[in-house]
């Protein structure tokens, strides 16, 4: 009766799906931002992250985790830490497809079956332990990754919602339009959305250009009816830092200092304006989906209920 | 709820699964999901249906539609949003401006067609004839197929798995009546997966003439820019050449340039020397090209002025050059 994936996804209090139509639009940089937010927002808060972008997986290069590996355990795949050298237990937990590869440059060339079976591993093998929060960052578009996410999700967890994440032109905006589409084809709560790379403020003049023009989010979103989380500028200062350096070097020895990086970029986000910003779309999400410290029954009720208006 | 494909567990692309049978060929191996051992294990269905069985019954008809076609050029890009449909738009819309040439723009980006829109004509609808589906035309010799065209309406997600999204390509590649085309341009959805795997062996036999690739600057995109250079050489497709999209950006009150996605590991040039790869150029962000794509206007022809024009015209005067047109 209890599937594997229900085995390891019932200690997870919510999962949040980040997703979009279009590609580049920031889903994985929106993806960490908010893990590294609500990871920042309690010094008791258990965060995962999962990449299912299979074919372009960027969050171990956005974690400052490339080169690492996964370890089998008898209980699973333990997935990777990116705050492993901080103070205290480890409670940001990352499992992407980027962490099986041999080299970086290699390609996933996978159709459809290929990528649904390795999902489905990934939800029923990754060893997460009690989560608060289960980010899910996905590839763009509307096909395989998120039916077979919805598909092994929905009939075993009721706190499941989902981020929009899109730029503020026209061309975004549509694809955006039909990633609302999906969600409610397939009755996945929306939560809100997120307007990106809104902006950019000439580090030489302080003149803001609107690059990618901007507002085309909170407008979708009114005229949908759903919460507007809030409009992040584009930040070149940010994207250095998930961008991150040449990792230290590729062979054995690096391994220890990449974690050290790892643990520098969670330091060094709180620094940026970004983060400031960020914190506050972070904590509308947590006002949205309520307080994880609620015992689970009452959850589901909430959840159920805020099924029903949205 | 979904339609669903029987799927088993696969630990990694290398190994064996834990539940497969005792000789089984491995998951990568040519005789995966047919080998005498695949017979009654979980994962046959998987091993088998991603390798083709067999030749497709379409590939002669593709052959004989595609002998008509003298150029076939893939715009492709490991990460979204580089700006491959709005580079693939303007890469149309350059060879168009010579009336001589006959020009045909695909988008097989399924789940997120764009071009319509980045070409002004998402409201048109496809005709079917007896000569086959005929593409919609922005100009004279300027054809374009997309499934945008075949929406009820713009909001409609095209929920679909790998297996649907390849039969319409197909039919894309069969069913459309361009005509006589010099030049056809095929827009590809980020990643390397089914669409990209179809274009490929659908058009095998007929040839690709080559790919462009389009990255940004920043590691990010170029890692998965590697990746889609590990994907042309796996299935033999040449590359013609790089382009490095969004390199800078000039600010329009003070005219400084800054760099919004900084390439913090060399960008595309060094990612160029190191793959011995031409790099075509570097096309600099400017706010007016997403207008213009929004729009649905000519770039090229809205701001020849632009310093970004320029960088466009001369990749295009490369990219003929290397085809051996110029």
């Amino acid at each position: 009766m209890t599937t594997p994936v229900a085995r390891r996804v019932n200690p997870i209090k919510h999962i949040i799906i980040v997703c979009s139509g279009k590609g580049g639009v920031g889903k994985s940089s929106v993806s960490t931002q908010l893990a590294l937010s609500l990871h920042a927002s309690s010094p008791t808060a258990h965060i995962g992250l999962l990449d299912v972008d299979l074919t372009g997986p960027s969050l171990p290069r956005m974690l400052g985790l490339d080169g690492h590996g996964i370890h089998q355990s008898s209980d699973g795949w333990v997935p990777v830490y990116a705050d492993a050298h901080g103070q205290g237990v480890p409670r940001l937990a990352c499992m992407s497809i980027g962490f099986l590869l041999k080299n970086r440059g290699d390609s996933v060339v996978w159709r459809g079956p290929k990528k649904n079976a390795m999902i489905r591993q990934f939800l029923s093998d990754v060893r997460w332990g009690e989560l608060d929060y289960l980010i899910i960052d996905t590839p763009p578009g509307t096909s395989d990754e998120h039916l077979s996410l919805l598909e092994h999700l929905a009939p075993v967890h009721s706190r499941l919602s989902a981020v929009i994440v899109t730029t503020p032109q026209a061309v975004a905006l549509l694809d955006a339009m039909k990633c609302l589409s999906f969600t409610r084809a397939v009755n996945l709560p929306v939560l809100g959305i997120i307007e990106n790379m809104s902006g950019y403020v000439c580090p030489c003049c302080g003149e803001v250009s609107n690059v990618f023009s901007t507002g085309g989010g909170e407008e979708m979103a009114k005229r949908e009816g759903l919460p507007f989380l809030g409009r992040m500028p584009l930040d070149p200062e940010l994207v250095t830092l998930l961008d991150a350096a040449e990792p230290p070097n590729e062979a054995g020895g690096g391994r220890e200092r990449s974690s050290d990086k790892a643990f520098e970029v969670i330091e060094k986000y709180r620094k940026t304006t970004s983060a400031k910003l960020f914190a506050a779309i972070a904590h509308k999400v947590m006002d949205t989906i309520g307080p994880v410290q609620v015992a689970q029954e009452i959850m589901i009720g909430d959840t159920a209920s805020a099924q029903g208006t949205s | 709820m979904f339609p669903s494909a029987e799927a088993g567990d696969i630990p990694n692309s290398h190994s064996i699964p834990s539940n497969a049978p005792e000789h089984c060929p491995g998951t990568e191996s040519e005789l995966a999901g047919k080998a005498d051992a695949c017979q009654g294990c979980p994962n046959q269905e998987i091993c088998a249906s991603s390798k083709p069985n067999g030749p497709d019954p379409a590939l002669p008809y593709i052959h004989e539609r595609m002998t008509s076609v003298k150029r076939k050029i893939v715009v492709l890009s490991g990460k979204g949003g580089v700006g491959k449909s709005t580079f693939a738009a303007q890469l149309a819309w350059a060879f168009a401006a010579d009336e001589q040439l006959q020009t045909g723009l695909m988008d097989v980006d399924i789940c997120g067609p764009s071009v319509p829109t980045i070409l002004g004509i998402a409201s048109e609808q496809i005709h079917s004839s007896s000569a086959g589906w005929s593409p919609v035309y922005v100009q004279d010799n300027l054809g374009v197929m997309s499934v945008g065209f075949m929406l009820p309406s713009s909001r409609d997600a095209v929920m679909w798995r790998g297996p649907k999204k390849n039969g319409l390509i197909a039919q894309f590649l069969k069913d459309v009546d361009w005509g006589d085309l010099d030049y056809l341009v095929i827009d590809t959805p980020p990643g390397t997966s089914d669409e990209h795997l179809s274009i490929v062996q659908y058009l095998k036999e007929s040839g690709i003439d080559g790919a462009v690739l389009i990255t940004t600057p920043q590691e990010v995109a170029l890692q998965d820019v590697r990746r889609e250079i590990d994907f042309c050489r796996k299935v033999g497709l040449r590359i013609l050449g790089v382009v490095e999209n969004m390199s800078g950006f000039v600010c329009p009150s003070c005219k400084s340039e800054s760099q919004i996605f900084r390439p913090t590991t060399g960008g595309a040039e060094r990612l160029a020397k190191e793959t011995g790869i031409e790099l075509l150029g570097k096309v600099p962000l400017d706010p007016r090209i997403g207008r213009s794509a929004d729009y649905g206007l000519s770039f090229l022809d809205e701001y020849p002025d632009s310093p970004a024009s320029a960088s466009y015209l001369e990749i295009i005067d490369k990219i003929k050059y290397i085809l051996g047109d110029k």
